[in-house]
């Protein structure tokens, strides 16, 4: 990891210890007032807790033009996403993707471009709906190894992480906590329960917290679907297509808007927001995240409502596309983010 | 000027704790505000940014406090402090007003938090602000610009003209620019004059040139300084400040609330010829934090030397920079610039004088004394012999000054007995009407408030 932003974050980390004031706000100055020293290890692990609420910024008195020149969201930021390109597995695909919202966007390409390959190639006869562009079969035959691979690399990611800071062996009480604060996004509630500051300077709004539920039980929903309608396809015997009114069209319809709202929002906002108080550099990779997993919504709700047009096969190739861009990108985008926060939030609920 | 090019109701003068309290509450009861804010907008608030609670009296359970704080308790506490140099019907004034003040403050905003690690004494008596005193202050520009009231940055205000026993206008510098507002009413909530360093070595003497100033560099007195030429009428001793004894590091102004230095008790203190000069275990840290402010400045070159060992190095809050480490003493008398010999023979006279140390105990007077040795150490008393050892610097930080405008319980000014019509003062500039030696933690922000309200509504009254 880059020896100047953990020296750095370790500089301001020191300066907040002997204040303490924003003790309120979140996870991180508990974490960060119970040490005295700061390892690299016990920085990579403050740094996944802070979740960028920047509470503590407005209320610092040390900000520039002090010379103390705190900005412990960005210090904080700025080791985070070291942390994800240095622990990912492998780490070049971390360092390649992570802040370039370019590199995102050619995967997606590619991703579109595999997939209308495929629907040439692997044409099929006699399939119905979407199976008569594209077998179910084939698309298995796609979509299992871009699933579990990025599992796979996670896996080893967040052992890498587990070792880095120093955490215990893993109950299931910590994770049950861990899940829990993340359900409600607790750490973005400011503590008062006002909300993060984040589009407006100082003032408290629910904004950001409410695009960020959108977008994750959003995508939650989505994926929900797609493990629905796997369990009827495999054990029920039920193959798509499904009917509105079925289980994976309601949690595919309404976990699409959910998504496709939610990002319209978190671009709007992030576009408001102060750059200055996030990592360097990693705005355009965050742009491009947030642009794909909305297209991710979006692609599939339009496919759904033109799915009986001849542009079905055309809205098909682009949906599958940016599924597979987003799944394989999954360890090397800030989609990882929501695996290492939650590691870092079981990890702090075994200092409890 | 205001918006409409028209003259406000009321100006408030200064831009901390009390004068967006009287600027809230005057707004509230319909005036036209206008805040002259010496400061630019990052360090607007004065020394209310580096506050971090308010004192207040509860008969029971009130928001982030527990159990109940009396008014007698709290007089009490206010009494031994001040040494009795209280005026006891202002002090009753502020004390009891501050229960109702808590649940205003959250209506305006303000969040508190539990007590921070560190601070559990407090937890009875003193309500934290979630995120301090800065936190407090956006919280209430935000509601004060919500009520209309208009916010220049900046504005220097360096002259009110005073004529008979009202105030006609004010005149403030802003970008080169005099301008003259005439309002109906004027509050001043501008501070002391401790960031003005020529009047501070005038008032003190010259070894004042080497304090440090704890607070912001905008409360130059230049305010309070004009309002007493005119003869208004002031109260405080005019040669006295707070001050505590911080690390000498720090920056010139506005070091805080990380500046202080928790680890005197477990040390022992020389000056710049290596010679010890008080007892450092005399009390708690916490009771003796403020007397070192004045005995630092009793030394040459208004400078002390910390030393302790690796043995102490965790029994205190961390400082906000690492210490000066070195494995031996003569290392570490070198790193400090100061005489190695005499160092090492004051610290082997220390140590010669330390007993049994069996009952140590860092929390507590532990009555683990020297024996025979001048000046004492009376409690915490351990030989400095495990290196690596450390030292820190320590200097006078100014918290605040005494000297300020003499008010009523109005917070109304006066010229001889007779009230200024449209004056009143709230906050630093007026605390030495009720306070006068000593502090109390989280008064001043009771004084800010309380007397801030006072005045924005009486300020409002008359100008409506």
């Amino acid at each position: 990891m880059q020896t100047d932003l953990l020296q750095e974050a370790r500089r301001q980390a020191e300066i907040c210890n002997a204040c303490r004031y924003c003790e309120g706000y979140c996870s991180v100055f508990p974490a960060l007032h119970a040490e005295r020293a700061f390892s690299d290890g016990d920085l990579t692990q403050l740094a996944n807790l802070c979740h960028n609420c920047r509470g503590c910024y407005y209320a610092c008195q040390y900000t520039a033009p002090h010379e103390f020149n705190l900005n412990l969201p960005q210090a904080l930021a700025n080791v985070r996403q070291d942390s994800w390109e240095d622990l990912a597995f492998p780490r070049a695909a971390g360092k390649a993707f992570q802040k370039s919202g370019v590199m995102i966007a050619l995967a997606a390409v590619i991703g579109f471009a595999l997939l209308f390959w495929a629907v040439r190639a692997l044409a099929t006869q006699g399939g119905e709906g979407f199976y008569a562009v594209l077998s179910h079969n084939a698309m298995v035959a796609i979509f299992l190894p871009a699933f579990l691979f990025p599992l796979f690399s996670i896996a080893i990611s967040l052992r890498r992480y587990w070792r880095q800071v120093g955490a215990q062996r893993l109950k299931a009480v910590h994770l049950v906590r861990a899940f829990g604060q993340a359900a409600n996004m607790r750490n973005l509630k400011g503590g008062h329960g006002d909300g993060c500051n984040f589009e407006d300077e100082d003032r408290f709004s629910q904004g950001r917290r409410m695009a960020h539920q959108a977008v994750m039980y959003g995508f939650l929903l989505c994926f929900a679907s797609t493990s629905v309608a796997t369990v009827m396809h495999y054990v029920l015997n039920m193959p798509a297509p499904y009917p509105l009114w079925s289980l994976p069209k309601l949690l595919g319809v309404s976990g699409g808007l959910l998504l496709v709202v939610g990002c319209v929002e978190m671009v709007r906002l992030k576009l408001r927001a102060d750059t200055s108080l996030c990592a360097q550099g990693a705005f355009g990779g965050e742009i491009a995240f947030v642009g794909l997993l909305g297209f991710v919504g979006l692609s599939g709700l339009v496919l759904y409502g033109l799915g009986q047009t001849a542009a079905m096969p055309v809205l098909l190739a682009l949906h599958l596309g940016s599924v597979l861009a987003l799944f394989l990108l999954t360890p090397f985008t800030k989609m990882a983010h929501g695996f290492y926060r939650l590691a870092a939030l079981a990890a702090d609920s075994q200092r409890q | 000027m205001t918006p409409a090019g028209t003259n406000p109701d009321v100006v408030v003068i200064g831009g901390g704790n009390a004068a967006l309290c009287a600027a809230i509450t005057a707004a509230e009861a319909g005036a036209r505000v206008l805040i002259l804010e010496a400061a630019p907008k990052p360090y607007r608030g004065g020394n209310s940014r580096h506050t971090r609670n308010f004192r207040c009296m509860h008969q029971g359970p009130l928001g982030p406090l527990v159990d109940s704080y009396t008014e007698e308790e709290y007089l009490a506490d206010l009494l031994k402090v001040t040494g009795g140099k209280t005026h006891e019907g202002l002090a009753r004034l502020a004390i009891r007003t501050s229960e109702a003040c808590l649940p205003w403050m959250e209506e305006h905003g303000v969040r508190f938090q539990p007590s921070l690690s560190g601070t559990l004494s407090l937890a009875r008596t003193n309500a934290f602000f979630l995120g301090g005193g800065k936190g407090l202050v956006n919280a209430y520009y935000r509601t004060a610009e919500r009520l209309g009231v208009e916010v220049v940055y900046e504005a220097l205000v360096t002259h009110l003209e005073l004529d008979e026993d009202r105030i006609n206008y004010v005149d403030y510098i802003r970008d080169g620019q005099t301008h003259r507002v005439t309002p109906k009413s004027v509050v001043v909530a501008s501070g002391g004059f401790q960031a003005d360093t020529d009047w501070l070595a005038r008032a003190w003497g010259p070894a004042a040139r080497n304090f440090l100033i704890r607070g912001t560099p905008y409360n130059r007195g230049v305010v309070l300084a004009d309002l007493l030429a005119q003869d208004i009428a002031q109260v405080g001793d005019p040669t006295q400040c707070h001050a505590v004894a911080i690390d000498g590091r720090a920056p010139k102004f506005d070091g805080g609330i990380v500046t202080r230095l928790d680890c005197v008790p477990f040390s022992i203190v020389v000056n710049k010829d290596a010679e010890r000069f008080y007892d450092e275990g005399e009390d708690v840290w916490p009771k003796r934090y403020a007397i070192w402010g004045r005995l630092v400045a009793a030394q040459p070159d208004q400078v002390g030397y910390v030393i302790i060992d690796a043995k102490s190095l965790n029994l205190f809050m961390p400082s906000v920079f690492p210490p000066i480490k070195a494995d031996t003493l003569e290392e570490l008398a070198g790193k400090l610039d100061l005489p190695a010999e005499a160092l090492a023979e004051t610290v082997a006279t220390f140590n010669a004088a330390c007993g049994d140390t069996s009952g140590f105990h860092p929390t507590e007077l532990d009555g683990v004394a020297t024996t025979g040795l001048t000046p004492p150490k009376t409690n915490w008393a351990r030989p400095i012999t495990e290196p690596p050892f450390y030292g820190y610097s320590l200097r006078t930080g100014v918290t605040f000054t005494y000297l300020g405008l003499k008010v009523d319980e109005n917070a109304q000014c006066a010229i001889g007995d007779r009230p200024i019509r449209n004056l009143w003062a709230a906050g630093e500039t007026m605390a030495g009407s009720i306070l006068g030696q000593g502090y109390l933690a989280g008064f001043g922000m009771t004084i800010g408030t309380v007397f801030g309200r006072i005045a924005g509504k009486e300020a409002a009254a008359h100008a409506n």
